[in-house]
């Protein structure tokens, strides 16, 4: 058993019906009181968002930019209130500006999980392309991430980097790969 | 409809600025965003509620919409450039969608990018703000005629049972101050001001 796992195990007996990629997920937000999700959405991350949506405890809504999310999850953490912003990788490309100026040097712990896309099947050049762009990014300005290809790794990873990103009030970065979440594939 | 129409006065942006912080009374947030937005808010007198922006153009409404779902019981103002809002419109339809009673949005609009150089914008002569907020789903959306038009508007907005936003047609005169360029103290001592902490 994880060891995340084993600190929370009788909230994590409570919750264990959901094992799939998204209930975990779902779970850990939770779990760290994170109940701010905006999103630009992704056919990879609909039953998470579905999911959010029907439960009270979270306040979840699309916004029309990315960075649009970021700025709203950073005044919610300023007001005191936490939140995590998901994306496609795509629309991670679009963060650069709003990550260098306002989450990495005002230090505010921004969560963002990134499905990620331009790998492991790919159909779209232009996906595969700008999924090469994310990594560089995230490692020009020194932000943590992860990428999550296994189920059994999920939730510690998750609850882990989120603490962290917290206690440390650094951004980080949780890739939920193909080999996770099953990704997307040409049908056509 | 032709914006050089509208029968609406030029106002100075830290006039405006000033006698927004004057009213008030009840450590409402206020959200100064990039360049002499934020400018100015500084120099009407820091307010231990204020937040700076030093980058991250077009976000002082999304960053003030944070805040406003983080704290419902404190009212939130945001005071952002049209050059600004041009690049993150979609924000005002979020914003509609929730509507945050308690989020006030002011736009200093001058038509040009002042610190750059006075480029006039792209919507400049050809686009309304508040028509675009209008459309937006921001019903409750106005220009403000002039100063004590937008003292009353302020007053409305205070307690409004949904979104505000004012437009404010500025010259094109520079900011009066100049940030201190210190994020994270700008970001800590704001949430000491929100009472989210306490300094060590």
């Amino acid at each position: 058993m994880p060891i995340a796992e084993q600190q929370t195990s009788s909230e994590a007996a409570q919750t264990s019906s959901d094992k799939s990629w998204h209930g975990i997920v779902l779970q850990t937000l939770k779990r760290n009181e994170i109940s701010l999700v905006p999103y630009v959405p992704d056919r990879v991350l609909t039953p998470l968002i579905k999911n959010l949506h029907a439960d009270p405890f979270f306040t979840t809504f699309a916004t029309a930019r990315e960075e649009e999310a970021v700025g709203i999850v950073s005044g919610a953490w300023m007001g005191g209130r936490r939140g995590a912003v998901l994306m496609q990788t795509s629309g991670f490309a679009t963060l650069a500006n709003v990550l260098a100026s306002l989450a990495v040097p005002y230090q505010i712990p921004l969560i963002m999980f990134v499905s990620e896309r331009g790998t492991l099947g790919e159909f779209n050049y232009g996906q595969s392309l700008v999924c090469r762009t994310m990594r560089p990014v995230l490692d020009s300005l020194a932000l943590e991430h992860h990428t999550i290809t296994r189920l059994d790794e999920l939730e510690f990873i998750a609850d882990r980097s989120i603490k962290q990103a917290i206690t440390t009030q650094a951004p980080v970065a949780l890739i939920l790969n193909p080999l996770l979440t099953g990704g997307k594939v040409f049908d056509k | 409809m032709k914006t050089d129409a509208r029968n609406t006065k030029v106002m100075n942006r830290f006039d405006v600025t000033s006698r927004l912080i004057a009213k008030l009374e009840h450590e409402e947030a206020v959200i100064g965003g990039i360049g002499n937005t934020n400018f100015d808010l500084w120099a009407a007198g820091h307010r231990p509620q204020n937040f700076y922006m030093l980058g991250s153009m077009g976000l002082a409404f999304p960053i003030a919409l944070g805040v406003a779902l983080a704290q419902p019981d404190r009212r939130v103002f945001a005071l952002e450039g049209d050059g600004s809002l041009l690049m993150q419109l979609g924000a005002l339809s979020t914003i509609a969608a929730l509507k945050p009673k308690n989020l006030v949005m002011i736009v200093m609009d001058n038509g040009i990018y002042q610190i750059t150089g006075a480029q006039p914008t792209p919507a400049a002569n050809v686009a309304d703000i508040v028509a675009i907020a209008t459309g937006s789903g921001l019903a409750n959306s106005a220009w403000a005629a002039d100063e004590e038009d937008f003292e009353r508007l302020v007053e409305e907005a205070m307690s409004a049972g949904e979104p505000s936003l004012i437009g404010v047609r500025i010259d094109d005169k520079p900011g009066v101050g100049a940030t201190r360029r210190d994020p994270v103290q700008i970001r800590e001592r704001f949430m000491h001001g929100l009472g989210v902490r306490e300094p060590l």
